[in-house]
């Protein structure tokens, strides 16, 4: 592999992994939040796409009012499924609010599937110019970049809402400890439908992206990717911001060398990276290790 | 002691033997047609499967999402031996023992993590197999594994549901089981009592792979053709939802929720493709519903408690 | 040679020294006590003793034997035993299987026995019943044999956790604040069940205990733990009178972190 290959499969697991980062923070931050592996935030990625995708066909809107509105959607959606099926099970036991999170997802899955129908639809070919870019010998092409900068702008949007405003402060305080939150005058069910909305927001902006990029979407887009995003979210720190964010553009990364290198390895790169951390340090990269007090 | 555990058993074998014959007389006459023949001999394999599961989440307390991995072992391990001209029986006691082998290597160094920790790395290590087998072309690759003879009857699966119910309840209700137990308790306190926790985790995920492995066999020959996916997280989580819905550990709950569960989907076919949003549905609104139970109790005990302990209660 | 002999035990958590050089012995049917202010690393002592922690430095003799940095299941099997501060009973299982758990390390009938329930497995169950029984009489406990741990009040749950503890059969018993939450009628009572266990089990007991009446009646001789450091060593009645002591733990000079 050249120099140059390199540099263009970087830039392209760089945009694959913006993508994971952007699902990984919503898993992280429902994890961090109410310690929950939401198995249905991949599915509000697919309501993202969908919803983008109406708005690029049907409203015919170009594309950032048509993120804007997915983000939107995707994180009303993301509130509504907390307030009805997670809400009630908030005392319950950690199984049976996952068992419900695996019911959730199949019930939007299969749901989506029933009304939309199973077969792949496309978004519009013109919502963003598809033009070829040169970085000096590197070729790739404005989609890749956009995603890119989609991403980062808004990373860094969450990146401000956390530590710069009181709701971030709230979520920080939430996560560290609910119930002492609570004593500190916080609305600790505000925070955490807060926290699903953005983090759903995001998820539906992956959504969108990877639509447009992909050029397809249908109602079971979302298991592979959330997978994978899960497992970079576990890999940089679960409940750890920049945890999700580095896991994501990390495995983004390996993933596009492996698949390049020798694809039948590719499904199984990112849990054979996950299970080595896992064993090796449980936290993951950027965790520190909790002890039980005796 | 050993009186009162013999005529325990004399009436499950005898109990067993009835509802044997009953459901032979009613295939054999054909009042139960061949498409509920295998949605019997379906319950009965996933039964197996259940407890099997069931040792390892709901007795030793440790939360696998990728049980249903040992299953495609023991299916392909199997299918393969047999292939090369192992009598059906060995065939399935081989793809057991390999199953239980994998049980054994993924148990002991995944055993070590805790909670949602092990949860993750075990379904990490299903979607792993499910991979490393669709690149197996010896095995069909994501094809699958054609041609496989249907070996499997209704007296096997039932027989092998029988023993499987006694060999795990006598593990439970034994040192080893109180240990399990003890490991679902409170790690901190058994290790403190002289239990080596690790050593019973990988002992029940062992086991636990072993029955799997031996369902995952009979599925094999009962459906003459495998594939992968079959075997991927979802259908692990379909064993979690069994067996958590079976309730904490006892056997009959388990073997219940399994038979109803596994009935649902059926039940519901009238309703065509609406039924896989029915299924979800009800079981979101089922979980729903427990909780609300438990806390229903608590605020009934609440009450009953003085003011004190209810607001101490109420924070919790 | 005494049946316990520490020497010079550390660690250290985070950079801070939760525990430094810690050093007692004690003998083989000796009832000693560990006490000092909230924090200053008692329980972390005996958490080094038991295997949850393993101490950065310093030796642990135990009957002869080294056992610094050992498993906590291969310490219980040396005969050192122990209760906890906020109480672990298997609150879900009943009274008689909490007891029963401790005989699965002394028994030694395999799975296979099990699984084919030969005649080792009606013996040894038999005689594991038996000697489980035995230990809830002892405790006035038999009648509750069924009850759920949870249910128990809680003077009976502390009895409980140390019943459970002895059925392992130690050498050495630890007993982490066994009077916490005790009325003074209650006190009195452990305080004599204490001697009692000592003589009829002929064991040593070590103990960290907050309440003072407890501590002088039982106790032979008392250590002083203050931020991680032993500041005194003695008989009750010299403790007692220790202006040391006294300064730990009413603690107005010393300085607050």
């Amino acid at each position: 592999m050249t120099f140059v290959e390199f540099l263009q499969q970087l830039i392209n697991g760089l945009s694959l992994g913006s993508v994971y980062a952007l699902i990984a923070l919503g898993y992280t931050m429902v994890y961090g939040i109410i310690g929950l592996i939401n198995f249905a935030h991949c599915d509000i990625y697919m309501v993202g796409a969908y919803i983008g995708f109406f708005a690029a066909t049907s409203l015919h809107l170009p594309f950032i009012p048509t993120l804007i509105l997915a983000m939107a959607g995707a994180g009303i959606v993301g509130v509504l499924v907390e307030r009805i099926a997670y809400r009630p099970l908030r005392k319950a036991s950690n199984i049976s609010l996952l068992i419900t999170a695996m019911g959730v997802s199949l019930l939007l899955e299969n749901g989506f599937n029933c009304i939309f129908g199973g077969d792949p639809r496309s978004y519009p070919h013109d919502i963003l110019k598809q033009t070829n870019i040169e970085l000096g010998p590197v070729h790739t092409d404005s989609l890749h970049l956009i995603i890119l900068a989609t991403s980062l702008v808004l990373m860094v949007l969450l990146q401000i809402i956390i530590y710069r405003t009181k709701i971030g402060k709230a979520m920080r305080a939430t996560s560290a400890d609910k119930d002492a939150a609570a004593l500190m005058g916080i609305n600790v069910n505000a925070t955490i439908s807060a926290t699903f909305a953005i983090g759903s927001a995001l998820a539906g902006a992956a959504g969108v992206l990877v639509g447009i990029l992909y050029n397809s979407i249908d109602p079971y887009m979302g298991i592979q990717p959330g997978i994978k995003a899960f497992t970079a979210a576990v890999f940089g720190g679960i409940g750890l911001i920049p945890g999700a964010f580095l896991g994501g553009l990390i495995l983004g990364v390996i993933e596009t060398f492996v698949t390049a290198w020798y694809s039948p390895l590719a499904g199984a790169i990112g849990f054979i990276i996950l299970i080595i951390i896992l064993i090796i340090k449980p936290s993951g990269l950027l965790g520190k290790k909790v002890s039980e007090k005796v | 002691m050993m009186k009162t555990y013999v005529k325990k058993l004399v009436a499950f074998l005898a109990a067993s033997a009835v509802v044997f014959v009953v459901f032979s007389l009613l295939l054999s006459n054909g009042v139960i047609n061949a498409y509920y023949k295998q949605i019997i001999m379906t319950v009965c394999i996933n039964i197996i499967l259940a407890l099997s599961a069931n040792l390892i989440i709901n007795f030793t307390g440790q939360l696998t999402l990728g049980h249903s991995a040992f299953m495609a072992i023991g299916a392909y391990a199997a299918a393969a031996i047999y292939r090369v001209g192992l009598p059906f029986f060995f065939s399935l006691i081989f793809g057991s023992l390999v199953a239980a082998l994998f049980g054994f290597l993924i148990g002991l160094p995944t055993l070590r993590l805790k909670g949602d920790y092990l949860a993750i790395t075990t379904m990490g290590f299903c979607q792993i197999i499910v991979v490393v087998l669709q690149n197996i072309p010896q095995f069909g690759g994501a094809q699958g594994m054609t041609g496989i003879p249907a070996e499997t009857t209704f007296a096997w699966v039932f027989f092998t549901m029988i023993i499987t119910i006694i060999v795990l309840y006598h593990v439970v209700n034994s040192r080893q089981g109180r240990a399990m137990i003890s490991v679902r308790e409170d790690e901190i306190a058994a290790e403190a009592m002289g239990i080596n926790t690790t050593h019973y985790k990988v002992m029940a995920f062992t086991i636990g792979a072993f029955f799997a492995g031996l369902a995952g066999g009979l599925y094999a020959f009962l459906m003459m053709f495998i594939e992968p996916t079959q075997f991927n997280y979802f259908k692990s989580m379909d064993l979690v939802i069994y067996v958590v819905l079976g309730g904490s550990g006892n056997f009959a709950g388990c073997i219940a929720s399994t038979g109803i569960l596994t009935l649902l989907p059926e039940v519901l076919r009238f309703l065509g493709n609406y039924r896989m949003v029915v299924y979800p549905l009800l079981l979101i609104i089922i979980m729903i519903m427990r909780a609300k139970n438990i806390r229903l109790s608590r605020l009934v005990g609440m009450f009953r408690r003085t003011g004190k302990e209810g607001d101490n209660n109420a924070a919790a | 040679m005494p049946l316990l002999d520490i020497k010079n035990i550390s660690i250290q958590f985070g950079g801070l020294s939760a525990v430094d050089k810690f050093s007692m012995s004690i003998g083989e049917n000796d009832i000693y006590g560990l006490i000092g202010p909230n924090g200053a690393g008692k329980t972390t002592v005996f958490n080094m003793l038991t295997g949850v922690y393993s101490p950065d430095s310093g030796t642990i003799m135990f009957d002869g034997k080294s056992i610094a940095g050992m498993k906590p299941y291969d310490i219980t099997r040396m005969r050192i035993a122990r209760t906890f501060q906020n109480i672990r009973l298997m609150k879900n299982l009943s009274v008689l299987d909490n007891v029963k758990i401790s005989f699965v390390s002394q028994t030694d009938y395999g799975l296979a026995t099990s699984i084919l329930r030969l005649p080792a497995y009606f013996h040894q169950e038999k005689d594991i019943e038996e000697k489980s029984m035995a230990l809830l009489k002892v405790f006035n406990l038999d009648g509750k044999k069924d009850e759920k741990a949870a249910n128990l009040p809680y003077g009976e749950q502390r009895r409980l956790e140390i019943a459970r503890a002895l059925a392992t059969n130690p050498k050495l018993l630890l007993l982490d604040e066994p009077a916490a939450g005790m009325n003074p009628q209650e006190t009195q009572e452990l305080t004599e069940l204490i001697r009692w266990i000592r003589e009829k089990f002929h064991i040593a007991i070590l103990l960290i205990e907050h309440d003072m009446r407890l501590v002088m009646g039982v106790c032979e001789k008392i250590i002083v733990l203050d931020y991680g450091k032993i500041i005194a060593e003695g008989t009750p009645k010299e403790i007692q009178s220790n202006p040391k002591v006294i300064e730990a733990y009413l603690g107005e000079e010393a300085p607050h972190a």
